[in-house]
């Protein structure tokens, strides 16, 4: 019996051996690479999508100023999403709207709407690293993952939010980024991010992003709920709070040109 | 103006009884202007005026939203000048969006082009010029507009109704040429005078880093010539005459990294002139300047008109220079500072706007403007004694 079973083990371990010989050999850039890639495999075919968005803005006294934002946005096949975001708050700006075409590696196609002037305004996309409506956010922060924008590397195994996850760095491709490089918290059972952590271009820990409230719509895709950004080198920090998904909605690319960016409200 | 005024109003309260789903916002706010110098003409007043403003926005959707009204009544009130306290209709239509095209019928506000400096391919809407000195401040105008887009990109056909005569300032204001305008006089090409149906057509396209527009215009020219005459009381005074033109123009824009290309170009051919004028230049804008979160964009633009000493605006061979500082905090804060130099007059106009929000609904801001020219034939001279600074305090809702 023994000298049986022996060889069966034996079989069976070398295969075992073979199937996972690539991942032995695999780098932990083409680890990073996979994981980033799995993400955004997990999050693809959604369609289009449509959320209301709130910011809280607070300075380290703890006075806060608050962003109310609706965005719509629309997958696309072979490139970057199109997105049309409404300003309701602050009053000032309210009616102000934004249409961004982005891109994976050219640089995005962006208007402004004035609605004092009626005015659309192409404007430049260069502008990463610069702060969103003066919260802790930089436009890249808020712009869609491709994975064509970061190179990688798989670090570790590590466990937060009760979740076993990966932790990848990310280095921007961009030379404009505001970043030396991301260390992003990928869970393990979902591919969602979790937290990450922004490098500034002296490799100082500058920011850390905590994602929670977590929901799946269309029994695939992961939302969270909550974003809060802390900056370690100024003491302010953005609560970012999503309301209202919902996808499914019909939007189509009529829906985002210059004629939907001016009637936006 | 009362009477066309009274109609909306009515309407509005109308809706806002019949309806909660009428949405309502807009702001209020006051100006405290401060001239340091005496005025050049004896009516003007003279060192300070306050005015004061509302403007209110109501909303209403059906149909999905496929149809809309949008109300924007403005009231304004100064202190001094009788021309300058007024009230516009500056939006009152009904909006229906189709499947690639959408018809926007009633009194609107339409803009076009890219420069800073000046507006030249601005066309549809008439300058409310008692507001301020810098054209950007407009008249409701009676239109139907059809818009289609497609591929090729987007069609937008103007039928304009009924015509808007501009405003200027009044005896006792300042900012104002020598001689009054006496708007009560206002006279026309054409037999129809400002009922006049004029057309307008507009073609616009992005094309990769490049925004194209081109337009064509037919009807009473926006910018009257100002003819000398004599006021009812017999006083001289100028007496705008509005001509009949045809209008092709340009307007385009490359984005290319951190610069912006700038281009507007028309031709105008009247009864007494027909010419060429361009407005073109960059803007380049510096992020994160000195390793903090501002932004400072440089912009310089040139602007000619080839009537030159002749041509009935103040940019003939004109250049501007200005510097626009974004905060980028949490107040929004901006600074914005721009000289414009006359290369045939060798006069000039320097201008300093700072703003930031306060709290959650505030808004103010701060305007110094100065001027230098001494050759009277030069529009800017009658500026020479209007330095100003200007507060403004503005509530949202």
């Amino acid at each position: 019996m023994r000298r049986h079973i022996m060889p069966r083990n034996y079989f069976l371990l070398m295969a075992l051996l073979c199937l996972s010989a690539p991942l032995l050999a695999e780098t932990a850039e083409e680890k990073g690479h996979a994981i980033a890639a799995e993400s955004i495999a997990r999050d693809t075919g959604w369609g289009d999508m449509k959320a209301d968005m709130q910011m809280i803005l607070r300075n380290k006294q703890g006075e806060e100023s608050l962003r109310e934002i609706r965005i719509q946005s629309l997958e696309q096949a072979n490139d970057g999403d199109k997105s049309l975001t409404i300003f309701d708050k602050p009053l000032d700006v309210k009616g102000t709207a934004f249409l961004s075409f982005s891109h994976a590696t050219e640089a995005d196609d962006q208007w402004l709407y004035l609605p004092a002037l009626k005015r659309v305004k192409r404007i430049s996309s260069r502008n990463k690293s610069g702060p969103f409506m003066g919260s802790e956010f930089a436009y890249e922060d808020l712009s869609s993952f491709e994975i064509e924008k970061y190179t990688y590397k798989y670090i570790k195994d590590d466990t937060i939010n009760e979740q076993t996850c990966f932790v990848v760095e990310q280095f921007p491709v961009d030379k404009n980024s505001g970043y030396t490089r991301r260390v992003v918290w990928i869970d393990q059972a979902e591919y969602r991010v979790q937290r990450a952590e922004f490098y500034d271009r002296k490799d100082s820990l500058l920011k850390t992003l905590s994602y929670s409230g977590y929901n799946q719509y269309l029994g695939k895709y992961w939302r969270p709920d909550k974003m809060d950004m802390l900056n370690h080198q100024t003491g302010k920090s953005t609560e970012l709070l999503w309301k209202n998904y919902s996808f499914g909605n019909g939007l189509n690319d009529a829906d985002f040109n210059k004629n939907s960016l001016k009637r936006a409200r | 103006m009362k009477k066309s005024l009274l109609m909306p109003l009515l309407l509005c309260s109308f809706i806002a009884n019949a309806d909660d789903n009428v949405e309502i916002s807009g702001k209020v706010g006051i100006d405290l202007r401060l001239f340091p110098h005496s005025p050049s003409y004896s009516e003007q007043y003279s060192t300070t005026n306050i005015s004061g403003f509302i403007e209110p926005q109501f909303y209403y959707a059906w149909n999905d939203d496929a149809d809309y009204l949008k109300f924007i009544p403005y009231l304004r009130w100064d202190q001094h000048d009788r021309e300058r306290t007024h009230g516009d209709i500056r939006q009152l239509t009904w909006s229906h969006i189709g499947d690639g095209w959408e018809l926007h019928s009633g009194i609107s506000k339409v803009f076009w082009g890219v420069t800073e400096f000046q507006h030249l391919v601005d066309t549809i809407n008439q300058s409310d010029g008692v507001e301020d000195i810098d054209g950007e401040d407009k008249l409701g105008q009676p239109m139907i507009h059809l818009s289609i887009a497609r591929q090729w990109g987007i069609l937008d056909l103007f039928a304009l109704p009924g015509f808007r005569e501009r405003t200027y300032p009044g005896a006792e204001g300042r900012l104002r040429s020598g001689l009054v305008v006496d708007t009560d006089q206002a006279n026309y090409e054409s037999g129809a005078g400002d009922k006049h149906v004029d057309f307008a057509a507009r073609w616009s396209r992005t094309l990769g880093d490049f925004d194209l527009g081109l337009h064509y215009f037919r009807g009473t020219n926006r910018e009257p010539l100002l003819q000398s005459g004599l006021t009812s009381l017999g006083a001289p005074a100028l007496i705008p005459h509005y001509e009949q033109i045809n209008q092709v123009g340009i307007d385009l824009q490359a984005t290319l990294d951190d610069w912006l290309w700038k281009l507007e170009t028309r031709w105008r051919d009247s009864r007494n002139d027909t010419f060429w004028a361009v407005q073109g230049g960059f803007e380049y804008t510096l992020y994160g300047i000195s390793e903090s979160d501002k932004d400072l964009g440089l912009l310089v633009e040139y602007g000619w008109d080839e009537r030159g000493k002749r041509a009935t605006s103040p940019v003939q061979n004109d250049l501007f220079l200005g510097g626009r500082l974004a905060f980028n905090d949490a107040e929004s804060t901006e600074l914005l500072a721009g000289v414009s130099y006359d290369l045939d007059y060798h006069s000039y106009s320097f201008q300093v706007e700072a703003s930031s929000r306060i709290g959650r609904g505030w808004k103010a801001s701060m305007d110094l403007r100065l001027f230098s020219g001494n050759d009277a034939r030069d529009p800017i001279s009658a500026l020479n004694r209007d330095d100003h600074l200007q507060l403004t305090l503005e509530r949202y809702f």
